[in-house]
């Protein structure tokens, strides 16, 4: 029953956000009202072991969800600013030094690992490339590795950013 | 006034990142460096041509009430939202479908995951 | 205050024309998966500034649609060339 609710809820939020200025309820019209509670019934029935697959509901937690677009907006936009600065300046001047890193998070649940890997992937100047499933380390393509840590084996995953620890963040949001 | 110039510096600054992101894609000599540059810078500039869309929807809803412009701004940030997302997985999935056929990182420093026989 | 639009959308399609020479040339299959999906990212934003230009707010629903399926199709690519498939 709660996976049903928590979908319900999730594609009316959509569908209302996609009809708003449609008439004088508020921002909708009734008749977009009603067929928006329709239309998520529907979906919820059909959909509702797709967005909660497991027995944990964690995340249903308004804390956490409100976290979410905080570390997007703060931390997280400061940190593909910064990165996207440092790729422009090494398309200009064409100073590279590539290489696949292991690097060690400490997170331990999928959701966890996967919004760390997004992050990554969505900073300029580095790659989710692959996982290792057995450890949860993640192999990343770094444009500029620094000198000195190409001899390492395994780099903790602060020493990608440069103003915040996104990997507490996210421990904080997912876990 | 304040507006207008908002647009213009978000216009400008998408621009720039989109121009120099096509310009590293002819420029870096392998596929993974070119990617960092291709999808990453303008993934980056096409979400600030974006909030100047969101800039002026704002502005002209402020100025004419016309709730036409409410809907304008949601669908860009829908829009932003949706780009965002699917452009990291996506890279994602390019960049390890690029290491399993068998394309190495050309000039590279270090490559830890050819090491770990994968 | 729109006709600070126009210019970008010119600018956008002289890049997305750009990118078509990487697509012609690149050297491996991989090289022109990246090139389509820098095409397909351009072509969103310049959509977006089209649904202002002309005042039609279909062509931002055009273009969330065409965000989605063309992240399907880059994934299906990757996935074939990946070996995957």
């Amino acid at each position: 029953m709660i996976p049903f609710i928590l979908t319900f809820l999730f594609s009316l939020f959509i569908y209302l956000v996609l009809t708003a200025g449609s008439g004088d309820v508020g921002l909708w019209s009734v008749s977009e009202l009603i067929a928006g509670v329709a239309l998520s019934l529907l979906t919820a029935a059909i959909a509702r072991k797709f967005l909660c697959r497991g027995e944990n509901y964690r995340m249903a937690n308004p804390v956490r969800l409100i976290l979410i677009p905080v570390y997007i907006i703060g931390p997280f936009f400061l940190e593909v600013i910064r990165a996207n600065l440092d790729v422009a300046y090494r398309v200009i001047t064409g100073r590279i030094r590539p290489g696949i890193i292991r690097v060690s998070s400490g997170l331990q649940t999928d959701l966890g690992i996967f919004m760390l890997a997004n992050s990554i992937t969505l900073t300029p100047g580095t790659i989710t490339v692959d996982i290792d499933e057995s450890t949860q380390d993640l192999f990343i393509h770094n444009i500029n590795i620094h000198p000195g840590d190409e001899g390492k084996q395994v780099i903790p995953a602060r020493d990608l950013f440069a103003f915040s620890d996104l990997a507490t963040w996210i421990r904080r949001i997912a876990e | 006034m304040i507006a207008e110039w908002l647009i213009l510096v978000f216009l400008g600054i998408g621009i720039v990142f989109n121009t120099l992101g096509v310009i590293g894609l002819h420029r870096f000599p392998d596929v993974y460096t070119r990617m960092h540059a291709a999808t990453k810078a303008t993934t980056f500039g096409s979400v600030f041509t974006s909030f100047a869309v969101i800039a002026y929807a704002g502005a002209t809803y402020l100025h004419t009430t016309d709730s036409q412009f409410i809907t304008l701004g949601l669908h860009t940030v829908v829009a932003v939202l949706a780009l965002a997302l699917t452009n990291a997985v996506s890279s994602h999935a390019l960049a390890r479908a690029a290491h399993r056929s068998g394309i190495m990182p050309a000039p590279s420093v270090v490559d830890r995951l050819k090491e770990a026989g994968r | 205050m729109i006709d600070l639009f126009s210019p970008a959308v010119l600018i956008l399609v002289v890049l997305i024309g750009l990118c078509m020479v990487r697509l012609f040339l690149g050297p491996t299959p991989a090289d022109r998966a990246v090139s389509l999906d820098t095409i397909n990212t351009l072509t969103v934003a310049a959509l977006i500034i089209l649904g202002v230009i002309f005042r039609q707010i279909i062509f931002i629903d055009v273009a969330i649609v065409y965000a989605l399926l063309s992240f399907v199709s880059t994934l299906y690519i990757a996935k074939y060339l990946g070996g995957e498939l």
